[in-house]
């Protein structure tokens, strides 16, 4: 069957189920239930603290079948996932589904355990590095589920995504389950991607390296949810929780897209008191905000919030008074955790409250700007943030879908070609964020808006943006690099990619 | 010469990603750089580059300009003689006497005669980066009709000199001074030297400013960061703009009135003050490509 933007899909795909077509961004959003939990009462103040995780999973009583949770505010520092599969993985169970925010190159010694069908399907919002290949080549048994962050929220939420265990690396805890970001020596502020996971899982178990005195300050999950508190030794190297780009981009070319990026703002109408901001940790969209910081100081501007991951660029923005507000679903690096601990209007946000369609308002829906990167995107807008133009795994949506269509202006910034290959073409290989959400396209060699914004379109004309057809760009870039092939890829699935609404926008086949 | 550049941005030959970017960055020229951003076991293969480039690319509205190796080298004839087939529009003679001038327009003519080019379309600028250079600048001009103007090379001028080369360039004062005056007088463009510290943006400003006021018509970039700077240096300022308009309408109108002299907001206007607005006109024409002065005889 086709989905509303003429995706091929099939009706029912093993191991996955059957297919619900995404049919438009803005569909499904009607009344929703949220599933009941059931949980073990802990009332009489029982000790939850052990000091060893192997007696803990063997208390626990971990079954065939179960799905494992875990965030991934560590980033490529984490510790805990690894460290609970190897202890499981010795013990005979197989099948299990591995439901991570992300997946890092850290988690590697996953793949031993997909090949050797311990886990047999993993539910994540990104994946990058070995996992990724791994499951393009189709090591996993069944299709990995490809979630956004909001709409990880929501399928957990709605018991579409069902957990069972959820293993939280905690930072500090103290003896009672009260988790907080901020200290210990893998402190890395929120920890926004774990609520859902620790309101909605049968058994919640904080794994931490730094257990304090009960109560916990700046308690980030709450002690009524958690049921075990397991120290460790470590559960993350500090040095893989700072993301890998948090510095602005001294390319000239990233620097001439960032600064067309602040013109197409400014032309829009959002530079103005209140703007709401957002943008990633790259390089380039760094620099928006640097070129953004000026135009919002020579006006003498001051916006409302800044979103999303928050790096040291935004504090350092809030810190000026250019944001009343910064909030924050993960802090990319130091200086973001040393404000968070710091700063009373930097904000954590849950996963839920940052990006779920389905609750009764998303942060994403109060932002006026949202900048976002693209590792292609074709003729009709659609942006494809999950494989590459080889067909592998190497990212996914995060928060790419869930703020395209809550923002009012949303912004891909891109080179037109990386790598010698064009990043518009005619056809996406697989669609991430569907192009009625996106704006607008700044690339070095042109600014393209979309045709169904017309209004928008006119505005920047006024103001003296020089536009071009998106397919324009596309021919310039197709004149530099030739026209790409097809991919030749198996008919497998490997990985099903859900909107953030739960229906289905594209499937990755095997590479 | 007909076109007036504010910036040449310095690419280096060898490194193909820049070459295939360099028109994103609407630098008024583009130096294709053959001599010393290239080592030289990577010469031929950078020749070969920028040879494609030319042929490949469509670097409008960029001029295209080559710098080649210094023509006294085992390079430097063979990279005229291979890059001159793909027809660049300036070929930057580095380490300019009026020896080396001449034996690029000599090149050239053979190479415009073999491949059917019109004669004297690929022009030459002379960098002059030594005491001898300034000194023989005149010698250099007349050293060949293809010569459309100079840029100084402050680096190797001030190492020739033995004097230290400085943020504020006091002591490239003279060598400016006297090639932007000399290219004045034959009505060549003077480009000043790059500013050397892409970081120090500042800096950049003040250099250009002091270029702009020592009679540089443009600037050499090695960093497509610094072109915004040049590009706001060496524009006339609106208000200027404003002026020279203004001065061009009401000279036409006098004119038919048969007035060779008129007040305008009780300033005299004459021959030279004309010519002066039909400079700063022409000069914001070139940068622009729009016609502001077609209605002027």
């Amino acid at each position: 069957m086709l989905n509303s933007i003429g995706r091929i899909l099939p009706d029912y795909v093993e191991g996955y189920g059957t297919v619900r077509p995404f049919m438009g961004a803005y569909e499904n959003l009607t009344k929703v239930e949220r599933k009941g939990v059931s949980a073990l009462s802990n009332t009489c103040g029982g000790n939850k603290v052990r000091e060893d995780l192997a007696e803990l999973i063997g208390e626990i009583d971990i079954k065939d079948g179960m799905t494992l949770s875990f965030h991934h505010h560590l980033r490529n520092g984490d510790k805990v996932l690894n460290m609970v599969l190897k202890l499981i993985g010795g013990m005979g169970i197989k099948n299990l589904t591995i439901a991570a925010s992300s997946l890092f190159p850290v988690h590697e010694p996953l793949v031993q355990w997909m090949k050797a069908g311990v886990v047999t399907q993993i539910v994540s919002n990104y994946i990058s590095g070995p996992v990724a290949q791994a499951i393009s080549t189709g090591e996993l048994a069944r299709p990995a589920i490809m979630h956004t962050h909001g709409g990880r929220a929501r399928a957990i939420e709605s018991g579409d995504l069902d957990i069972d265990i959820a293993f939280i690396a905690a930072p500090a805890a103290d003896a009672y389950g009260n988790i907080n970001g901020v200290q210990g020596p893998a402190a890395c502020g929120s920890l926004g991607y774990a609520v859902s996971d620790a309101e909605y899982a049968r058994t919640v178990v904080a794994v931490t390296d730094t257990l304090v005195p009960y109560p916990a300050q700046r308690v980030a999950i709450s002690q009524e949810y958690v049921d075990y508190v397991v120290v460790v030794d470590s559960i993350g190297d500090p040095t893989g929780i700072v993301s890998g780009t948090t510095q602005i981009t001294r390319n000239p070319i990233g620097l001439k897209i960032a600064s067309q990026a602040v013109d197409v703002i400014e032309a829009a109408g959002y530079l103005k008191e209140g703007i709401s901001f957002q943008t990633g940790a790259g390089g380039v969209s760094l620099a928006v905000a640097h070129f953004l910081k000026q135009k919002m100081l020579s006006k003498g501007v001051i916006g409302s919030f800044a979103s999303g991951g928050i790096t040291g660029y935004l504090v350092d923005m809030y810190e000026q008074g250019l944001f009343r507000a910064l909030m924050d679903v993960q802090c990319f690096d130091l200086e973001a955790i040393r404000s968070f601990k710091e700063n009373e209007g930097h904000q954590s946000m849950s996963a839920s409250k940052y990006g779920n369609p389905h609750n009764k308002g998303a942060v994403v829906d109060q932002l006026d700007v949202m900048i976002m990167g693209a590792t292609e995107i074709d003729l009709d807008f659609n942006v494809n943030v999950t494989t590459g133009s080889h067909g592998l795994i190497m990212g996914g949506s995060g928060g790419h879908s869930d703020t395209a269509a809550g923002s009012k202006l949303s912004i891909v910034v891109t080179q037109l070609i990386k790598v010698r290959n064009p990043i518009v073409r005619e056809r996406v290989t697989t669609v991430t964020t569907p192009g009625e959400t996106i704006d607008v396209v700044v690339t070095e060699r042109g600014i393209a808006v979309n045709p169904k914004r017309e209004k928008l379109r006119e505005q920047l004309v006024d103001a003296g943006i020089r536009l071009v057809e998106i397919e324009d760009l596309k021919n310039m870039a197709y004149e530099l690099t030739g026209e790409p092939e097809d991919l030749e890829l198996d008919d497998r699935v490997v990985a099903v990619v859900e909107y953030r609404n739960g229906t289905v926008i594209d499937v990755v086949r095997m590479v | 010469m007909n076109r007036f550049y504010r910036s040449m941005l310095f690419i280096p030959g060898n490194n193909p990603g820049m070459i295939q970017n360099a028109s994103v960055f609407d630098a008024d020229a583009l130096i294709f750089d053959l001599e010393d951003a290239v080592s030289i076991d990577e010469k031929d293969a950078a020749r070969v580059l920028v040879s494609m480039a030319l042929e490949t690319f469509d670097f409008k509205p960029s001029v295209c300009i080559v710098r080649v190796n210094p023509l006294d080298t085992v390079w430097g004839r063979e990279d005229v003689l291979q890059i001159g087939k793909y027809h660049p529009d300036i070929i930057l003679v580095p380490k300019a006497d009026p020896e080396a001038i001449g034996t690029c327009h000599a090149l050239l003519q053979d190479i415009e005669k073999e491949n059917d080019f019109k004669p004297e379309s690929i022009r030459i600028i002379a960098l002059i980066e030594s005491a001898y250079g300034v000194e023989c600048a005149t010698e250099i001009i007349k050293g060949s009709s293809r010569v459309d103007g100079i840029l100084l090379g402050g680096e190797d001028f001030t190492a020739d000199m033995q004097i230290r080369r400085t943020p504020e360039g006091r002591e490239l004062f003279y060598a400016r001074t006297r090639l932007a005056t000399l290219c004045r007088a034959y009505g060549l463009q003077f480009i000043d030297t790059p500013y050397t510290d892409v970081n120090d943006l500042e800096g950049l400003t003040f250099d250009v400013r002091e270029a702009v006021s020592l009679g540089a018509t443009g600037k050499a970039a090695i960093n497509p960061r610094q072109l915004e700077a040049i590009h706001r240096g060496f524009e006339p300022m609106e208000s200027d703009v404003h002026w020279a308009a203004e001065v061009v309408a009401t000279w036409q109108q006098a004119k038919e009135e048969g007035k060779g002299v008129f007040a305008l907001h009780g300033k005299m206007v004459d021959a030279p003050v004309f010519a002066r607005a039909e400079k700063i006109l022409k000069q914001v024409e070139a940068v622009r490509g729009e016609e502001l002065i077609n209605h002027v005889e």
